[in-house]
């Protein structure tokens, strides 16, 4: 499904070169894990992926099912079935998170060639979805993410998801500013979302959120590269003994 | 474009071009209009409160040409049943407007009945357009009171089931258009008035609005979508004792706008909301001077604009609060805020305060953005494209000023307006 081959990439306005040869393959229906230490390039890696602006890439390809994610716009790849839940989703005051909802799914339909959603299927479809993540009638009218806790922001991005069904998603690091209830809602609602076609990629720094959300491997991340891929079993070494003799295992 | 000269006799030379009506009642207040406007003289560069807007075209003796802007869309405030009043380049046109009877108001014609001995518009007309010539003058507003053509003459004594609408269409492509209203709100009445259209190639209009005890006065306008149309406009209201004005202005276009607006509240617990929004792209300039006076206690005053401005537009604005001696509890608000699209656009702004009472709540803010690229890429990455995603945002900066319409039909007719125009330009 995702295909990232040799993937190099610096930051445009300093050149500092971030990733230095990603290679990662998401099988459909599998969810990948991505654990490293601060500024090993993780959420780097999950900008590059959905677009955007300020990176360069030097070198390498990335893939979603065959076609190239690289040269697209950021709402193309969207339309193509990549999501990136944010680590710090975005505050837009004036624009109601209803009308963002609508404007975003039925955009990616056009983009797709398919019919709009009509506005009573799409009310149907928001309220059963938003239920199921705790998700109140007013959290849906307030602007998008604005006077949100950690929590709901969360929750909104995982809302997001849900309505918008993509067959890739990316995590970037979700469980942060999330207590433990938090934590376990947003994992029921991407398990909810677990499917034989969607793949998942979680970047996260503990281990912590895959004891909600099990993945089928982990991938450790230093120094813009994965330098280790092993199964769930690899995550709990890391809980145990911190990064630094994995670290020093492949150095 | 001429550029007139900035030689002595420019006053004379634009007076020279005009005639004043003469008999009836408003005859002494246009013949002390007259004598105002020679003494202060037209508004010139080099005055403080024409420094970011060049006076000139307003002051020509003939006014610039303009070609109308003819579109097929559906008259705006089509979406509530309303009385249609017409003018066509300033000039009333009885086959296309309404009947003029509605219960609880009466409404006639300046020039029909400006030559009447009697009126009780006599007390209001040029009345409150002196009085705001203090401390700031408003020449425009002088030379309007004393060469007005034609207006309504409102008196607004219950609570009409219907919005009175001003329709101004503009024709001709050298029209230049002098109208003067006058609107009395009894107290306890409540009346909404609309207006809509460019109105002709230069517009003069003034607008004085007695607001009794109690009464309420709701006030919408859009400008029309004439690109090459300049208007000056003042709003002269005096706010009785817990009576309400609140105003709205949608701006779409236009070479040159100045609107002023001058609010005194006047008895204690008066309301006075300001707001506009306008969108200009290339050759604009859009000019909101307004000025409020707190002379009441409990008095509140909210002014919120926002202006989108690209291609090199131009936005103005000079926001006043005046608190006098006296005006305790006063809670003022002031915001304006320009969305800059690109480099060449800019946005001048002159917030003041002033206050002689010590306890009172004001606040202002003045800002100039681009749009939020965060808030750009969140919408992009959830698959809107980037023109529809700006449009979006911007729909959003103009959503604080659109609020202050109260009437939902009528806010979601101009939200409606502003999408049409940014969809058309993208």
């Amino acid at each position: 499904m995702l295909e990232i081959k040799n993937l190099h990439v610096e930051l445009e306005e300093e050149g500092k070169q971030i990733l230095k040869g990603v290679d990662l393959t998401v099988e459909a229906g599998k969810v990948h894990a991505i654990m490293g230490p601060n500024g090993s390039g993780k959420s780097t890696l999950s900008y590059v992926l959905s677009g955007r602006d300020g990176y360069e890439v030097t070198d390498g390809k990335a893939t979603l099912d065959g076609e190239g994610l690289l040269d697209m716009e950021p709402e193309e790849r969207a339309a193509a079935g990549l999501f990136l839940a944010f680590q710090y989703p975005v505050e837009i005051p004036g624009v109601g998170n209803m009308t963002f909802l609508r404007t975003a799914l039925n955009a990616q339909r056009k983009a797709r060639g398919e019919e709009e959603m009509s506005a009573a299927d799409f009310l149907k479809m928001v309220r059963a979805k938003a239920k199921d993540l705790k998700i109140d009638a007013d959290m849906l009218k307030r602007p998008v993410n604005v006077g949100f806790s950690g929590g709901e922001k969360k929750r909104n991005e995982i809302l997001q998801m849900a309505m918008l069904e993509p067959k890739m998603c990316i995590l970037d690091e979700t469980d942060s500013g999330l207590d433990v209830d938090a934590m376990k809602l947003v994992a029921q609602g991407v398990n909810a979302l677990r499917d034989e076609g969607r793949g998942f990629l979680v970047i996260t720094h503990y281990q912590r959120l895959l004891d909600h959300i099990k993945p089928d491997v982990v991938h450790i991340m230093a120094n813009g590269r994965i330098v280790k891929t092993g199964g769930p079993e690899l995550a709990l070494e890391v809980e145990n003994n911190g990064y630094a003799d994995i670290l020093a295992e492949v150095a | 474009m001429a550029v007139a000269q900035a030689k002595p006799d420019a006053t004379e030379d634009r007076l020279a071009v005009l005639t004043l009506p003469e008999g009836g009642w408003s005859e002494s207040a246009r013949a002390d209009a007259l004598a105002r406007v020679r003494a202060m003289g037209l508004p010139k560069r080099r005055d403080e409160y024409w420094k970011y807007t060049r006076p000139d075209t307003l002051v020509q003796p003939i006014a610039p040409v303009a070609a109308s802007f003819v579109n097929d869309e559906v008259l705006m405030f089509d979406v509530v049943d309303r009385l249609k009043v017409v003018f066509v380049d300033g000039v009333f046109d009885p086959v296309a407007s309404d009947d003029l009877s509605m219960e609880g108001v009466t409404i006639e014609r300046l020039a029909e009945f400006g030559g009447a001995d009697i009126h009780w518009a006599r007390d209001i007309y040029g009345a409150l357009e002196t009085r705001g010539q203090d401390p700031v003058l408003r020449p425009l507003a002088a030379l309007n009171t004393a060469f007005a053509t034609d207006g309504l003459l409102i008196n607004v004594h219950g609570t009409p089931s219907r919005p009175i609408c001003l329709v101004y269409h503009h024709g001709d492509e050298s029209s230049d258009a002098i109208l003067h209203h006058v609107v009395k709100v009894d107290s306890g009445a409540e009346v909404t008035l609309l207006e809509t259209g460019p109105a002709a190639a230069r517009f003069n209009k003034c607008m004085e609005l007695e607001i009794a005890d109690g009464g309420t006065l709701h006030h919408v306008r859009t400008q029309g979508r004439d690109h090459e149309r300049r208007a000056a406009t003042h709003i002269f209201a005096r706010l009785g004792t817990e009576s309400v004005f609140k105003t709205f202005t949608l701006t779409v276009n236009g070479v040159l706008t100045r609107n002023e607006v001058v609010v005194e509240l006047t008895g204690d617990d008066a309301v006075a909301h300001v707001a506009g929004a306008c969108v200009g792209d290339g050759d604009f300039h859009h000019d909101d001077t307004v000025f409020i006076t707190h002379d009441a206690v409990n008095c509140e005053s909210r002014q919120v604009f926002k202006k989108v401005l690209r291609n090199g537009a131009t936005g103005v604005f000079q926001g006043k609060i005046l608190v006098k001696d006296g005006a305790q509890k006063t809670d003022g608000y002031q915001i304006s805020q320009s969305l800059l699209l690109d480099d060449d656009s800019q946005f001048l702004a002159k917030p003041e305060l002033e206050i002689y009472a010590d306890d009172v709540a004001c606040s202002h803010g003045s800002t100039s953005g681009a749009i939020d690229e965060e808030a750009l890429f969140y919408l992009r990455s959830r698959g809107v494209p980037a023109g529809e995603a700006t449009d979006l945002l911007t729909l959003a900066f103009l959503a604080e000023a659109v609020e202050e319409i109260e009437n939902e039909a009528l806010a979601a007719d101009i939200v409606d307006r502003l999408s049409g125009w940014l969809n058309r330009r993208r």
